[in-house]
């Protein structure tokens, strides 16, 4: 019957398919906004234990430990090997004067846990000679825009001067500065001079030996806080989520999407349902029952629903797809647990929309069909 | 408030039956009464044998479904639907396969002069033709009674003589009454009895043979 009615069945389905674009969309930004703050620890694929001091929140505010801490978390039972991690912020500066505050990992000298698996260029090894550098991607475009990716090239840090002898693919960090990886000797020598610049060990457990237990171990033979990269992860993730306004923001937006989609939709489907009641009446007086009537009606909403949402899906998906190649929007991605999600508020929009209408229609007398 | 009173009328199988009578004197509401979608607050009513008051709820709605044929005034076509599949609403209620409901459908059309638009929608068909899909509707299943509510007050003259006269050839049996509600008095050689209505009564009720109680 409502395809009868061309104007509010676009009109229904443009109300789903703009609230599942919204939804879906905004809630796929939050999410890869949200992984953007733990990026750095999701980088890290070869140790599965991060230590840290005790009070640490998350990734990136850190107290550093001492060399000392070091060597007492290499002779915990169960711990395989432990390195060193520098995290913080420098300033590099290009050959043309161009700079930017980047974040930079210094990794351990030896292994260089840390270093992200994808590698555009180079090879990681030559992190080991002195006055290099790994820079991602982002950093690359950045300071030379438009060029091919090449080795050699050299950046400025704290007056000294790196070469770029690798570049990586990093996961997109939260504040979408560039990532520069070096040596931990190197990292500690270009930052600002401190007694300690051990940010985080990383450590991974001897075979046998389960992360959890490990980490356990960990804090309680040195006092300081050990958890899996998972556990901090998520720690960190959860940090931003309770102290930033992200969360409200984005949730304000996806409940006016949520509201809005189900008014439109409830109000166009109710319009259509007392338009059409001599329809429904006359149905009702030929014999079909309330329950194949309501049946008629929810099938009608479940179509406009499916079809709706498979728009604003789409939708989603083409910005998404547009956007792929766009370094600032790495990470931001519509996960499959967004689209069930998406599915089931619309369902639930369409459920509300629904409702007042199947109401009207069950209490309506038949007999309504012979009145002028 | 009182719409029906004193009401005592019969409504004999093979033949038409108009229920006439000023606006507001209760056609409509008798009407209702008669096809159980309205139930009596007093008195008795016997549809086909069965006492009405016996039949409630989900009885009522598969005796409407089984027995009766209705014919509206403004048709109330299901917009979405084609000719054929208006027709076979009532076959697809009674639980029909969906192909075999509509062939009876579009075969009925064929026999009212509409096979050639049976995958029309409503809104590209006439007055006419809409009313003619209306009576396929009611007639598909072959009720044992049909009401019509003022099947001629959307139409002009010249239509409404015509599908009259269709109504007349095929919907009047030897096993079926039919019931028309109208005001139309253009329409009233189609009848075999005439009751007429006035102030919640049934007055008279003529005959066409001429006789008159």
């Amino acid at each position: 019957m409502l395809t009868g009615d061309k104007a509010k069945y676009l009109g229904l389905i443009f109300a789903i398919a703009f609230s599942t674009f919204l939804m879906s969309h905004q809630v796929s930004i939050f999410c890869g906004l949200m992984n953007r703050t733990a990026s750095q620890i999701n980088d890290v694929h070869d140790a599965s234990i991060w230590v840290m001091d005790a009070k640490t929140q998350y990734v990136d505010e850190v107290k550093a430990l001492t060399d000392q801490d070091l060597y007492r978390i290499r002779g915990v039972e169960g711990v395989e090997w432990a390195v060193p991690l520098f995290k913080g912020t420098s300033r590099a500066k290009g050959a043309d004067g161009k700079f930017r505050g980047v974040i930079l990992m210094g990794l351990d000298d030896s292994s260089l846990v840390g270093l992200p698996r994808s590698i555009r260029l180079g090879d990681a090894k030559a992190l080991r000679d002195p006055e290099t550098m790994a820079l991602d991607e982002t950093g690359y475009r950045f300071f030379f825009p438009g060029e091919p990716y090449a080795l050699g090239r050299t950046l400025d840090l704290n007056d000294r001067t790196l070469k770029i002898v690798a570049i990586v693919n990093s996961s997109a960090p939260f504040v979408n500065l560039p990532v520069v990886y070096t040596k931990y000797t190197q990292a500690v020598q270009l930052v600002g001079r401190e007694r300690n610049q051990l940010s985080f060990v990383l450590a991974r457990s001897a075979q046998g030996f389960n992360d959890e237990d490990v980490a356990r171990r960990i804090g309680a033979g040195t006092g300081l806080k050990a958890v899996t990269g998972e556990a901090f992860g998520w720690e960190t993730i959860w940090y931003y989520i309770n102290n930033t306004g992200i969360p409200i923001n984005f949730g304000i937006t996806v409940v006016i999407a949520l509201v809005v989609g189900t008014v439109v939709a409830g109000q166009t489907f109710y319009l259509f349902t007392v338009e059409n009641l001599k329809q429904f009446g006359a149905l009702k007086a030929i014999g079909v029952s309330d329950w194949r009537i309501v049946r008629m009606i929810l099938m009608q909403a479940l179509i406009v629903g499916a079809v709706g949402y498979g728009l604003g899906i789409a939708m989603t998906a083409t910005f998404f797809a547009a956007t792929a190649d766009n370094l600032d929007l790495r990470g931001f991605r519509m996960l499959p647990q967004i689209m069930v999600g998406t599915a089931g508020a619309v369902f639930l929009i369409v459920f509300l929309a629904s409702a007042i209408s199947v109401r009207r229609v069950i209490v309506l007398e038949p007999a309504v069909v012979f009145r002028g | 408030m009182k719409v029906l009173r004193g009401v005592d009328f019969n409504v004999p199988v093979g033949e038409m039956t108009f229920l006439v009578g000023p606006s507001g004197c209760g056609k409509t509401t008798l009407l209702s009464v008669i096809a159980g979608l309205l139930n009596p607050s007093s008195g008795s009513l016997a549809v086909l044998g069965t006492e009405m008051a016996e039949v409630k709820g989900a009885r009522a709605v598969e005796f409407r479904r089984k027995n009766l044929g209705f014919v509206f005034q403004q048709f109330n076509l299901l917009p979405a639907l084609t000719a054929a599949e208006n027709a076979a609403v009532p076959l697809l209620a009674a639980g029909w396969k969906r192909k075999t409901a509509v062939e009876k459908g579009a075969a009925l059309l064929d026999e009212l002069g509409l096979g050639h638009r049976a995958k029309a929608l409503p809104n590209t068909l006439s007055g006419g033709q809409q009313q003619r899909v209306a009576f396929a509707r009611a007639l598909i299943h072959e009720p044992k009674l049909i009401v019509c509510d003022e099947p001629t007050s959307a139409l002009d003259a010249e239509t409404g003589h015509y599908v009259m006269e269709l109504l007349r050839k095929i919907a009047v049996r030897p096993e079926r009454a039919v019931l028309v509600v109208t005001h139309d008095n253009r329409i009233f050689p189609f009848a075999d009895r005439i009751a007429h209505m006035n102030d919640g009564l049934v007055e008279r009720v003529e005959s066409s043979t001429g006789g008159t109680h």
